[in-house]
């Protein structure tokens, strides 16, 4: 608020939704704020696809028995939900919908580094989600997400080379994004706005983007092999071909792990934002929480033998990645710590982000701790394969990810959309997410103790309690979900109008109108004060300037 | 000739000057390199795991490749890079015809190893050596060697595909600089060299790794 308010280049009123209209102004833009729409629209597409998936499954698995689908058809739909949520939502969402739409913003630039490239991103996604749900119309795919071979590679008839082409193909269009947010980083910031003065978004976007370069490439060698295995009929995952299975595994969990944090890191960045604007103080230890996601980024590199405690891998490797798996939990709980610290210490507000905010921490706690639990080697023996991993990454990714997304959404609308929603109904739905998603994915944690495996269509009739709970849960979630959708979509045509900073927050995106125009800022805006200066008097922004918390 | 090239690129709305826009363009290439690195890393990975499980079988393997050929083809790869070299040094000097010298002659020796790296293939083909269900081989250790030529198709030929992509973005530039007569912005063609010589390199590692351990 205290930046200088940059006026804008509305000429005659004209904001990016409105300069240029028709289907050619949106679908051959380099904007980086309507690419960061049109990522919205094909995100949520797959999202309501993943979650059509899982709403089956739930229900399904509501009684013991197999009632609505043949096992064959339930081993496709779990696949296929995890497959659409993992790539097609989950690795995509905060990164190219908000990191696209306000990490210009932030950094004071007038677009992306490469805008053309960006476009092409978006374009390579929806080709590589075309593959992936021809794959599926096509019959399916019944291998899981992880396409573990020798079964994906050799035993499987189902449309395994299609479905890795979709993946192969969505993961250039992550590497694209990668490579334009670390360029647009290091090269585009406004003069003034040195690294130490980042907003801690970018700080988290950055480590993602290197985890996005780095890592997804070696997905693609997994899954260029997989194919090639399944089209010539030789091994180098087979075992009776004279191949390694459990080389398939390294490969892909050395892109899987840090995919996690891949997406995870989005939404701490998203929290720590939140966290400042409605509690209207500076990050506690801001240095500390920058460099925190620098540390996930690659100590999350060091971690990806932890899935493997049972697969065969030596049980030295086990000691060691075990080690380095409580070690990467670190920087982590140094986040959570310091957001608590700064709620403390802050003036608190209760808005609708704020809400996701304090979800995100408490459900990120939970789900981190019990991956301690994996992470130990005895454990991880008992609950391996059951739904305690499947509770433990969904508070990670639904409590957390989601969570972060969704509050994201929430705290950015006014400057995607110009207007504000509905105060109320945000704090409803947040509400009710929040408990439909404890009642879904608690009960899985004290089944999967129990010895609940995962993926199982039908069970012992002893664990229905905990699935009907589950169930039950997940409608009240989906729910919960709808009703962002049509708040968030009435208020973009009837929304009170939003002024240049609703919420007061710090922070350049917030510096320029709502919609912002084409090209963001008339003139480069030049930063003189440290992230999240909330504070009014001079002689406190001074000791801020040095530095002080 | 700073008029000339802007014609070939005019410059991005978010940056000051062209400098400041090439330099972003090296680093995106550094980036994209590195990912390259990674992905040629997993099967350089999944050859030293192969390589250390069958050791006799990769020796009998390699013996199958033509020596000759793969080190006729690392001199046409490195000379390319030589022509490479120059061509970038000519583009900051705003030398035309060097340039369009130098850059003929990268795609002329790149040219010459895609078709003695197809001759090779092809050559594979009449032996019965392409790895698949009609795969022959009398050896000693006729699946190790099968899993050897695997990754020798693969990976040679996802080199191979690196460099029809360079082949191309060169050809390009070359069609253009001769044509239009305007040159290309100088550090447009070091991202450019940055990229073919990270193929060479790449093929520097492949060559002892596949031909040499017979």
């Amino acid at each position: 608020m205290k930046n200088e308010v940059i006026p804008n280049d509305l000429a005659g009123g004209r904001d990016y939704l409105r300069s240029g209209t028709g289907l050619r102004s949106w679908l051959l833009t380099t904007d980086h704020k309507r690419i960061g729409l049109l990522y919205l629209i094909s995100i949520t597409v797959f999202f309501a696809v993943g979650g059509i998936a899982a709403t089956l499954m739930r229900l399904e698995l509501a009684t013991p028995s197999l009632d609505l689908f043949l096992g064959d058809s339930y081993n496709k739909l779990f696949t296929l939900h995890g497959v659409v949520m993992v790539w097609l939502f989950l690795i995509p969402s905060i990164p190219t919908v908000l990191g696209n739409f306000v990490l210009p913003l932030m950094l004071g630039a007038r677009d992306l580094a490469f805008p053309r490239l960006n476009l092409a991103s978006w374009y390579v996604f929806n080709a590589g989600a075309a593959f992936t749900l021809w794959a599926m119309v096509s019959g399916g795919v019944d291998t899981g997400w992880t396409f573990y071979t020798p079964y994906s590679s050799t035993y499987t008839n189902s449309h395994v080379i299609l479905m890795a082409a979709g993946v192969f193909i969505t993961g250039f269009s992550s590497i694209f994004t990668g490579i334009n947010f670390i360029a647009t980083t290091h090269k585009l910031r406004a003069p003034g706005l040195h690294w130490m003065r980042l907003p801690l978004f970018v700080w988290s976007l950055y480590a993602t983007s290197l985890i996005l370069v780095l890592a997804t490439p070696v997905l693609a060698t997994a899954l260029l092999l997989i194919a090639a295995e399944r089209l010539f009929g030789v091994g180098i995952f087979d075992p009776a071909l004279g191949g390694d299975p459990l080389f398939f595994q390294h490969l892909f969990w050395f892109y899987s792990h840090p995919a996690v944090y891949i997406m995870i890191l989005p939404g701490m960045g998203v929290v720590s934002e939140v966290v400042a604007t409605f509690s209207r103080r500076r990050i506690f230890g801001y240095a500390v929480v920058a460099f925190s996601s620098m540390a996930i980024a690659v100590l999350g590199f060091l971690v990806w033998g932890h899935h493997m405690f049972v697969s065969g891998q030596s049980v030295y490797a086990g000691v060691v990645f075990s080690l380095l798996s409580f070690l990467v939990a670190v920087p982590s709980a140094v986040k959570v710590f310091n957001w608590c610290t700064t709620l403390i210490k802050g003036n608190m507000r209760l808005d609708t982000p704020m809400l996701y905010a304090l979800g995100f921490i408490g459900l990120f706690t939970i789900g981190g701790l019990t991956g301690l639990f994996l992470a130990a080697l005895a454990v991880d023996v008992h609950v391996h394969g059951t739904y305690f991993i499947v509770a433990h990454f969904h508070y990670i990714m639904v409590g957390g990810m989601v969570m972060g997304y969704l509050g994201g959404i929430h705290y950015w609308w006014p400057k995607i959309s110009g207007r504000m929603y509905h105060e109320w109904w945000g704090r409803i739905s947040a509400i009710i997410i929040f408990l439909g998603f404890n009642l879904t994915f608690f009960p899985q944690f004290l089944m999967g103790y129990l010895g609940m495996p995962r993926r199982y269509s039908h069970y012992p009739e002893e664990f229905q309690p905990y699935h009907l709970l589950s169930t039950a849960g997940a409608t009240i979630l989906g729910v919960g979900y709808l009703l962002p959708l049509i708040y968030l979509g009435w208020s973009a045509f009837k929304g009170r109008r939003a002024g240049p900073n609703p919420w007061g927050a710090t922070g350049l995106e917030w510096s320029t109108h709502s919609p912002p125009g084409k090209t963001n800022f008339t003139r480069t805006p030049l930063v003189h004060e440290e992230a999240y200066d909330f504070s009014e008097a001079p002689e406190e922004k001074e000791a801020n300037r040095a530095g002080r918390d | 000739m700073p008029d000339a090239t802007e014609q070939l690129q005019p410059l991005g709305e978010s940056f000051s000057d062209r400098a400041h826009q090439d330099l972003t363009g090296h680093l995106g290439m550094w980036a994209w390199l590195a990912s390259e690195v990674m992905l040629f890393g997993g099967l350089f990975l999944g050859y030293a795991i192969a390589r250390v499980t069958y050791p006799e079988g990769f020796a009998e393997g390699s013996r199958e490749l033509d020596v000759f050929l793969g080190g006729l083809n690392t001199y046409v790869l490195l000379g390319s890079s030589l022509a490479m070299a120059l061509a970038e040094h000519a583009a900051k000097a705003g030398r035309r015809r060097p340039l369009l010298i130098n850059l003929g002659a990268v795609l002329l020796l790149g040219g010459l190893f895609l078709a003695i790296k197809f001759y090779e293939y092809y050559d594979k083909a009449l032996k019965g050596h392409v790895p698949g269900a009609d795969f022959e081989f009398s050896g000693e250790h006729p699946q190790a060697v099968e899993l050897f030529l695997f990754l020798y198709f693969t990976m040679t030929g996802l080199h191979a595909l690196h460099m029809l992509g360079g082949l191309s973005v060169i050809g390009g530039t070359f069609l253009r600089t001769a044509v239009t007569g305007r040159m290309p912005g100088p550090l447009f063609v070091t991202a450019t060299a940055l990229y073919w010589h990270f193929v060479d390199i790449v093929w520097v590692f492949l060559f002892p790794c596949l031909y040499l351990v017979r």
